[in-house]
């Protein structure tokens, strides 16, 4: 195992850590994005309630959500490893000018993912606390559709984004989102050593796709119930 | 043209430096080291320090030449080196910071004068590779296609400035350790030893103490003779392919 501890912490090995999780972070966001969409129903949360049963009582989901916190963990204790990594490697006396010029990446993207990525995980705390956490403890309350009891989750959502406060930190979590997702969907192609031709143009198209449309769905949601629900 | 120059005076590796303002009397027709040269008659004429900096070739090939110009590596024309910019870049009046490369693995040995042999070191732990001696043999005895030569030569025409790393906001050196791999690694002649090289090359990278690569591509943006991130990449899928393939376990 030596051989694999070695590689895996090497420079390119980091990297490879970032850009795997990150491409399964990337999945589980559209996987996420269309059970969501339930919520635009108009039908009092009934296929939103079904949905988050069938999330909270499918063993498989339940196995590849293990992995999924496993992977956000590891994604961001990496990158924060990176961030001071890079911060060291640069010394502590700063450019007195600098002027980072880039070719075909947005630089301001690309320059603070790890400020984007923390803002990222804080908004995450702030979601999970609110939804995940309720439902994993069972303080949600329940409701009941023909005779079967439901956890409603779906209330819980509407009272939340009755709030001011939690609206804006969604909205502006879906900005940082968006920034995230503009480096890091193209980036995470690069590290894996696919800069080809043929296929990064389209990548690349692919990534500003995602980037814009992912956070814009998810950003619909708590501007929806804010002021139609 | 009159011109004011702050620039990086440090005593040694273990002073602490900092900007001294100067003005210069150019002429548009100079090099912008050729204007550091007048500066320095006019402070050798003065009893001053004249200001180290680095050169050898001043025609764009040896790499020697390296500054921070205005927040630049080589100053803000793109594909050049210092000795290449020229002041008609500058108006009258202007006012030019000039500093040495930033980072950690290329510490400041003097104002604008860094240490930049851990680029050596990198390219030492290359190794060789395996030809036969004796009478060179025919070129055509080697089969290459022309893309690959022509591609192999792009990588090959890094002068290890180093204007990457000083470019990098991770000080970096990815595209320089890329190029040199991706050169020798396409190359027929560099495939013997091409699953060592990569390793070795990429360990003392490490142990240099250069960040990590986010793939920002300022160093793309800044090199003086447009070596591209194709060669990360490519560094990346060797690297893999070379650790998680072959069969050495240490």
């Amino acid at each position: 195992m030596s051989w694999f501890i070695k590689f895996i912490t090497s420079s390119l090995g980091q990297k490879l850590v970032m850009s795997l999780t990150g491409l399964f972070l990337i999945l589980f966001l559209l996987v996420h994005l269309l059970g969501n969409m339930q919520l635009f129903r108009d039908d009092d949360g009934y296929a939103f309630n079904a949905y988050t049963k069938f999330m909270t009582h499918n063993p498989l989901i339940e196995a590849v959500a293990i992995l999924l916190y496993i992977f956000i963990l590891l994604h961001s204790i990496q990158g924060v490893a990176l961030w001071l990594q890079n911060r060291r490697s640069r010394g502590p006396q700063a450019y007195a000018v600098k002027v980072t010029k880039t070719t075909g990446t947005n630089s301001f993207a690309s320059k603070n993912m790890a400020s984007l990525g923390i803002l990222i995980f804080v908004f995450l705390a702030i979601h999970m606390g609110d939804f995940w956490w309720k439902m994993k403890n069972g303080t949600a309350p329940v409701v009941q559709y023909e005779g079967e009891e439901y956890q409603d989750l779906y209330t819980i959502v509407v009272a939340s984004f009755q709030v001011d406060w939690i609206v804006i930190l969604y909205l502006v979590a879906m900005v940082g989102l968006f920034f995230h997702l503009l480096h890091g969907f193209q980036s995470a192609f690069q590290t894996l050593g696919i800069n080809h031709k043929k296929y990064t143009p389209a990548i690349k198209f692919l990534g500003w796709v995602y980037a814009i449309l992912v956070p814009l769905l998810f950003a619909a949601m708590p501007i929806y119930v804010y002021f139609f629900k | 043209m009159k011109l004011t120059l702050k620039i990086w005076r440090q005593k040694d590796a273990k002073s602490k430096g900092g900007f001294e303002t100067y003005t210069v009397e150019a002429s548009t027709h100079m090099s912008f080291l050729e204007m550091l040269d007048v500066l320095n008659e006019s402070l050798i004429r003065e009893k001053k320090e004249p200001v180290a900096f680095e050169h050898d070739c001043r025609e764009g090939i040896c790499g020697a030449c390296s500054l921070v110009i205005n927040g630049q590596p080589h100053g803000p024309w793109a594909k050049t080196t210092t000795c290449q910019l020229h002041m008609r870049q500058y108006k009258d009046g202007d006012t030019i910071v000039v500093e040495p490369y930033r980072a950690v693995a290329f510490p400041v040995l003097k104002d604008l004068v860094v240490d930049r042999s851990s680029f050596e070191r990198i390219i030492q732990a290359g190794g060789f590779i395996s030809v036969n001696t004796g009478q060179p043999q025919d070129a055509n005895s080697i089969p290459i296609d022309l893309d690959t030569a022509s591609k192999a030569f792009d990588a090959a025409s890094c002068i290890g400035c180093g204007a990457c790393v000083a470019a990098c906001p991770n000080s970096s050196a990815m595209l320089f350790t890329s190029a040199k791999v991706a050169h020798l690694n396409m190359l027929p002649q560099g495939k013997v030893e091409a699953q060592q090289r990569v390793l070795n090359m990429v360990k003392q990278m490490d142990l240099e103490g250069f960040g990590r690569c986010s793939n920002i591509t300022a160093c793309e943006a800044e090199c003086p003779k447009g070596i591209s991130i194709e060669n990360i990449a490519r560094m990346n899928r060797e690297y893999w392919a070379a650790s998680l393939g072959s069969e050495k376990i240490a």
